[in-house]
């Protein structure tokens, strides 16, 4: 970890920066697990309470025009990037104002204006498309980065190695950020992956590969400049394996039958929020009163989004005609 | 009339992509063994690109398809036009992910906000014995995912002209090259420029019968000619030559004014691009038709070796013509 040693510290501000991040990310998961636990919006949710610290370390790093290319449990990741929440809203209640009209829903959220460039739906398929965005940056001749999130199990897949085999030869400004939950679905970490860090991975690829505590904002903070300064330099892609944990399973109203109640409750009490919360106040980066106030202004955000979003009309049947292709298709 | 140059499909490739590439310098190539320096694509297509253009636009890529069209689609939602190779059609089904659930599907699932104008340039068809992994004809999978538009040329003028069709279509297209009519030199116009997708081409007019086929197929259909002429029929030969979308008014004005229809293509008959015309045939046009429309494709089985299987796997001019003629009682 010696590289990593030498990124500056992050300032009090940088600090802030982060949490007003998670927070944001905290309070719009909790908004969208009770809507739908209301029977208010109907979906898949994946929720990504518990990791909120990777994507806001990270984004608090990157300019508008850097690239995310996440995946279903990604919300987080869009959420850390700025994405404004009212289309959010309006895409997961499948609206017409939603960031893709409804028709991609929670799980295929497009925003190229924040960044957010592909959501996909399945394990493993973020990282071959970050090697296309980040190879159109490095064509370009800009300082654009792009950042492909998945979680431990997509490491599993051809497309990681595929992936980080073809970024290190043409040194793509990528960085592949595994979000290690410890859990691919329902199995275990050690029940299907080989190696005891991710990070070893990278050995076998020509490129740095790091495991951070991704619930440590400060480590995370370092570990994300120091990929991120590499990639800008030309110096290709790095691999961090972030260590966190899901707080609500695979899938909204999944059981976790699979991890024992103390693994689960230890966990838990590790929430990193509350955590870096007290931190600030106490080593004087922020008073309560302010993060009270960034909090309730988060808040109101998030209640004029829910309420834009689920009041925003129903696309028109006629949208399955569109964007199929550049051109209409014919009825 | 402008002049005509002679040339095979692999040099109506290659010089459709130095034009693609001179023209607009988004035009990218990527694939295995494609740069100079490992001899320009498997068939030589891509001979002479990167030398010309620059290892940075012309991109030799480890044998990895998923991350070939990954970073093809990369590119092509940030304003890149990239033309990818996958060596031979049996190999997309190692990057159907990325082709089915991301290229196909990116536009609509983003509500028009991206779009993925690349080009996935493949090689298949049988005749080389090369047997059940190098040769199959699947275009009928990729027709059947909304978002791809599918080519199937199948004469070098068609080549360079769909190719530029293709490179200047806003949307993923499959470019299907076949072993069958790569070699075959032809005469192809001087100024050949793009020809829009999804336009049919009438190759033979005729009155009693329309026969529908594309690639390779085209040929065997014209070598039957002889045969139906013989035996006094006058068949009507539209060449698809795009296969999604494909051109139904085409098709079904020949149909309308022969009665009747015979599909033929070397993908096997059994759910192949044929049952869908031949639906759609019927549903338009029952009424007015001579004889059932039929349809002529491989058989049920993996593409062989041996020499007289794979023969026989073929479709054959002979077949073509007693098809015909048992429709005409």
């Amino acid at each position: 970890m010696a590289e990593l040693s030498n990124a500056p510290a992050p300032t009090g501000e940088q600090l802030v920066d982060i949490y007003r991040r998670m927070i944001r990310i905290e309070r719009n998961d909790e908004a969208i697990r009770k809507t739908v636990r209301l029977g208010r919006l109907t979906m898949p949710y994946y929720s990504a309470r518990g990791q909120e610290v990777i994507p806001s370390a990270i984004s608090s790093l990157l300019n508008p025009d850097d690239q995310i290319c996440t995946i279903y449990r990604g919300i987080h990741d869009m959420v850390a990037k700025d994405m404004p929440l009212r289309p959010l809203w309006a895409e997961i209640a499948g609206r017409i104002d939603g960031t893709c009209k409804g028709k991609g829903g929670p799980m295929h959220l497009t925003h190229p204006p924040s960044g957010v460039m592909v959501t996909t739906g399945v394990v493993g398929s973020s990282m071959p498309i970050a090697n296309g965005l980040a190879w159109a940056a490095k064509l370009d001749g800009s300082k654009r980065v792009a950042i492909a999130y998945f979680g431990d199990g997509a490491s599993n897949i051809g497309a990681f190695h595929e992936s980080l085999n073809l970024a290190s030869v043409w040194k793509l400004p990528v960085i592949f950020v595994c979000q290690n939950n410890g859990f691919a679905e329902h199995t275990r970490y050690e029940n299907a992956t080989s190696v005891d860090q991710i990070s070893k991975r990278a050995a076998g690829y020509g490129m740095p590969g790091y495991t951070v505590d991704g619930n440590d904002p400060e480590a995370m903070f370092a570990a994300a400049h120091s990929a991120i300064a590499r990639a800008r330099n030309g110096e290709g892609p790095t691999l961090l394996e972030c260590k966190t944990f899901r707080f609500h399973g695979h899938v909204l109203g999944d059981d976790d039958f699979y991890m024992t109640k103390e693994e689960k409750e230890a966990a838990m009490a590790k929430d990193p929020l509350p955590a870096f919360r007290a931190k600030l106040i106490a080593d004087g980066h922020a008073t309560e009163a302010q993060l009270d106030r960034l909090q309730s202004d988060i808040e109101a955000e998030i209640a004029d989004a829910q309420e834009f979003g689920l009041n925003s009309p129903f696309p028109s049947a006629d949208e399955l005609r569109r964007d199929v292709f550049a051109e209409e298709i014919p009825a | 009339m402008s002049e005509m140059v002679k040339m095979n499909a692999i040099q109506a490739i290659n010089a459709a992509m130095f034009e693609a590439m001179e023209a607009d310098p988004k035009v990218l190539v990527l694939g295995e063994d494609i740069a100079d320096r490992e001899g320009g694509g498997v068939t030589g297509t891509m001979r002479g690109l990167s030398s010309k253009f620059g290892t940075d636009r012309v991109c030799t890529t480890p044998i990895s398809e998923q991350a070939i069209i990954g970073a093809a689609i990369g590119a092509a939602i940030n304003g890149y036009k990239p033309v990818a190779e996958i060596m031979l059609m049996n190999f997309t089904t190692v990057a159907m992910d990325m082709i089915f659930n991301h290229a196909a599907k990116l536009r609509f699932m983003s509500g028009g906000q991206t779009s993925v104008p690349m080009v996935i340039r493949t090689l298949t068809g049988a005749g080389w014995q090369t047997a059940g992994q190098h040769a199959d004809h699947l275009e009928g999978w990729f027709a059947h995912a909304a978002g791809i538009k599918v080519v199937c040329p199948s004469n070098p003028a068609d080549y360079k002209g769909l190719l530029l069709g293709a490179i200047a279509d806003p949307d993923p297209v499959l470019f299907v090259e076949t072993g069958g009519t790569l070699f075959i030199p032809g005469d192809v116009p001087a100024d050949q420029g793009a020809i829009p997708l999804g336009k049919a081409k009438v190759v033979q007019e005729g009155s009693d019968v329309t026969i529908i086929s594309y690639s390779t197929m085209v040929m065997r259909c014209q070598m039957a000619l002889a045969g139906l002429a013989e035996a006094g029929i006058s068949a009507e030969i539209i060449d698809l030559r795009t296969i999604s979308p494909w051109d139904r008014e085409a098709v079904l004005a020949s149909v309308a004014k022969t009665g009747r229809a015979l599909i033929v293509h070397e993908a096997i008959r059994n759910f192949g691009p044929g049952a869908e015309i031949a639906a759609t045939i019927n549903e338009e046009l029952f009424g007015q038709l001579k004889a059932p429309v039929r349809r002529l494709g491989g058989p049920y089985s993996p593409v062989p070796f041996s020499k007289p299987l794979e023969d026989a796997f073929v479709t054959s001019p002979e077949a073509i013509v007693e098809t015909v003629k048992g429709m005409m009682g």
